[in-house]
């Protein structure tokens, strides 16, 4: 990923290509660094470093009592933490994979969503939950599922995806900072993507709940998030050949959501399409979508369409290039907005 | 192919011929920890009515006396309340008093209380104000009192929960360098909860400062113990997580203050956590809501009226010239004057601002809720314009 909006400066003599884990990693480490408070616990992710060495080395640099290797049990990782964020520290929870994530959701939903709520903002929950999610790396069951909408429909939590390098190492940091629970959906397939963005070059905190523009265009907007990025960035350059000129616009955040940007967008171009990999059927893209019609109705020259996963559960690995919404089912989507009333 | 032959030979082998090769055994097998320090007592631990009596400070048997009767009148009240409409649904905690004030009196200052939706009484005893502590239960804010004031954390609605809460304060506090102590409270039923199972593991992993108490109150709702678990004890838990368990009669307040003040001893000097079942008896239904004679009857309800906290304490101190009318009276007059004063401070309405429900859900509001909170001060003023 090196095509992106955010102004970075041009550091590339001294650039070095960091992949996003490592971006993810360095956002720990120098929040850690920083403040004291900041704890980062989770299964195997200490002397490991995480199943995707995204906490690789923090353990030992911090030690043990800051980088904390738990009991196998996310509710009670969670539900830990949720103490520790009582006592004033900030916990950085590292979830293994999204589907390892339900057993916590108690904790999640029942407490950490609404403690803050329940208490009268006397007992903020500074946690960050921090979720490898999505499918395309060829994973076994329960190690590929998109789990967003689970956490969008729950009031209480901010809900964070970055496709970036940039972003993961700029949202990571905002997360942690943030006063309220985070839910930060990692997109493993883009684990190993790369950047020139410099580890050593100052780096940008990015905001949570300003999405982005990624490539300006006139003719539909994408609005996608996470993994699908690089998807919808490859199937607007695809699209040029047809004649569409297409804006992406790449969310970072589904809660709070950035109706601004996104109507902004549609409203210049007059058609949109939603693209993500989770099932279509209650699925994020059915809100957006929603949001959008209500908003930009009469800029609309087509329905909001969407592109999305099967209303399936996710597929064995030989079989999940035809669930994942790839760029001709983008590209088919964007010929459907050469919509006629009636047709 | 070599070793495709050398296979097939060794099948060959006949029956009972000796094997050239012997596995090495694996290194001798030992317990992690001993396991019969942990066990808990062989029946549940009594004070009253033995000479261990003697022993306690008679000032805390007083107090330990004004509390419960308190805490009794604080029950009676609060069902009271119910019947009038001003509280939507009260769990009493009659017959358990014991339990709820030595939880409240074993902690410090420093430490916390993680009660569930029950243990509003040891809040209460803990020095939260009796109205604040019932906001959940009458139904205008979900916790009425700030938590950090008095160190009782909110009470927990979904069972057991709130134990990995107090494991991971508790831990937190020790990590900051301060000797703070989390006492975590939880029923018969709760214990069956995944929670609590992890709770106690994390705890005992970490050597955290947490005492996990049990009220054995004999149901969860209608279901009875028998069939909540199979093991000899709930105290008997805590030998499979490596922590100690205690088994305690939760009607004899002096023994529950004394097994919750030493496992909170143990636990402030780095002894890590304690498991600590108090066998007691829920008088009244499980809510004011439930019909206990579906499932119990009147007759099992009977022997432990007799075995009430109130009455035992108060005997062994009238026998032992600790208290007299006087004492008793001025208790009662105690109980009494809380009574009325939340009677009072109940039957006036609560006045609540509609636009709080978008106060506290996030730090700063999101745009949607700024869209939402216009939306609804629009409806609020043109209702008042109506009149
Ligand atoms: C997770 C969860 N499941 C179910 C309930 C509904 N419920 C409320 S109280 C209760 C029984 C609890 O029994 P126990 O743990 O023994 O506590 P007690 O009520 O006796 O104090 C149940 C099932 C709940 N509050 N939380």
């Amino acid at each position: 990923m090196t095509t992106h909006a955010t102004a970075r400066p041009a550091t590339k003599a001294a650039a070095k290509p960091a992949t996003m884990a490592q971006a993810l990693q360095r956002a720990m480490r120098d929040a850690m660094a920083e403040d004291p408070t900041v704890h980062v616990m989770g299964e195997d992710v200490g002397t490991l470093g995480g199943v995707f060495r995204v906490t690789d080395g923090l353990a030992k640099e911090f030690g043990e009592d800051r980088c904390t290797d738990t009991p196998l049990a996310e509710a009670g990782i969670l539900g830990t933490a949720v103490g520790m964020a009582m006592y004033g520290l900030r916990p950085v929870v590292e979830m293994q994979f999204d589907a390892f994530a339900y057993p916590a959701f108690e904790q999640l939903i029942s407490h950490v969503s609404r403690m803050r709520n329940r208490t009268r903002g006397t007992m903020p929950m500074p946690i960050t939950v921090r979720v490898p999610y999505g499918g395309g790396i060829g994973g076994v069951e329960h190690h590929s599922d998109s789990s967003e909408a689970y956490y969008m429909a729950t009031p209480g939590l901010h809900v964070v995806t970055p496709a970036t390098v940039e972003d993961a190492y700029g949202l990571l940091r905002a997360a942690i900072a943030s006063d309220d629970p985070v839910v930060f959906l990692e997109p493993k397939r883009l684990y190993w993507s790369k950047s020139d963005w410099s580890p050593e070059a100052p780096a940008a905190v990015e905001p949570i709940g300003k999405a982005v523009v990624r490539r300006r265009g006139t003719s539909a907007t994408l609005i996608t998030y996470g993994p699908s990025l690089p998807v919808c960035m490859e199937a607007a350059e695809a699209a040029q050949a047809e004649g569409w000129d297409l804006e992406v616009v790449d969310l970072r955040s589904l809660v709070p959501f950035d109706d601004e940007t996104v109507c902004a967008s549609v409203k210049r171009t007059g058609r949109a399409v939603v693209v993500h990999e989770s099932a279509g059927f209650g699925g994020p893209g059915g809100e957006i979508a929603a949001r959008v019609t209500e908003r930009c109705f009469h800029h609309l020259e087509a329905p909001v369409l969407r592109v999305a996963g099967f209303d399936i559960p996710y597929p064995p690995p030989m079989l999940e290039r035809h669930h994942l919404p790839g760029v001709d089912r983008v590209l088919d989507a964007v010929a459907r907005l050469q919509w006629e009333a009636g047709s | 192919m070599d070793s495709l032959q050398q296979r097939s030979s060794t099948v060959q082998e006949p029956p009972g011929a000796a094997r050239a090769y012997r596995p090495t055994p694996p290194p001798a097998w030992q317990p992690r920890t001993d396991p019969a320090p942990l066990l808990p007592e062989s029946e549940p631990l009594r004070v009253l009515g033995t000479d261990a009596v003697a022993d306690a400070d008679p000032e805390l048997l007083r107090r330990l006396y004004r509390e419960l009767v308190r805490g009794r009148r604080y029950n009676a009240q609060a069902t009271a309340l119910t019947k009038q409409g001003r509280l939507a649904v009260y769990p009493s905690t009659t017959g358990q008093e014991a339990c709820e004030v030595a939880a409240a009196l074993a902690l410090e200052e420093r430490d916390w209380l993680f009660p569930s939706y029950r243990d509003t009484l040891a809040a209460v005893a803990r020095g939260v104000d009796p109205v604040q502590a019932l906001t959940l239960l009458r139904g205008d804010w979900h916790t009425g009192y700030d938590p950090h004031e008095h160190r009782v954390a909110p009470l927990s609605t979904p069972l057991a929960t709130q134990l990995p809460h107090a494991v991971g304060l508790a831990h937190a506090a020790r990590l900051k360098g301060d000797d703070v102590v989390a006492l975590a409270m939880v029923g018969d039923g709760g214990t069956s909860e995944g929670d609590f199972h992890e709770a106690l593991n994390f705890a005992a992993v970490w050597q955290a400062p947490v005492v996990f108490l049990v009220q054995n109150n004999g149901f969860a709702i209608s279901v009875p113990l028998a069939k909540q678990t199979a093991a000899p004890s709930l105290a008997h838990k805590a030998v499979g997580y490596g922590m100690p368990g205690r088994l305690v009669d939760g009607n004899d307040a002096v023994a529950v203050h004394q097994v919750l003040t030493e496992a909170v001893a143990r636990a402030r000097r780095g002894g890590g956590p304690t498991l600590v079942e108090a066998v007691t008896y829920r008088i009244d239904a499980h809510t004011n809501a439930d019909d206990a004679t579906r499932y119990r009857g009147e007759s099992e309800v009977e022997i432990w009226r007799a075995h009430d906290p109130i009455l035992i304490l108060e005997r062994e101190l009238t026998e032992r010239g600790l208290l007299d009318e006087d004492g008793r009276r001025t208790a009662a007059e105690e109980a009494e004057t809380m009574a009325a004063r939340l009677r009072e401070r109940m039957n006036a309405d609560p006045v609540l601002d509609p636009m709080d429900l978008f106060a506290h859900v996030y730090a700063e509001k999101t745009a949607q809720l700024r869209e939402q909170a216009a939306q609804l001060r629009a409806e609020l003023d043109a209702e008042s314009e109506a009149g």
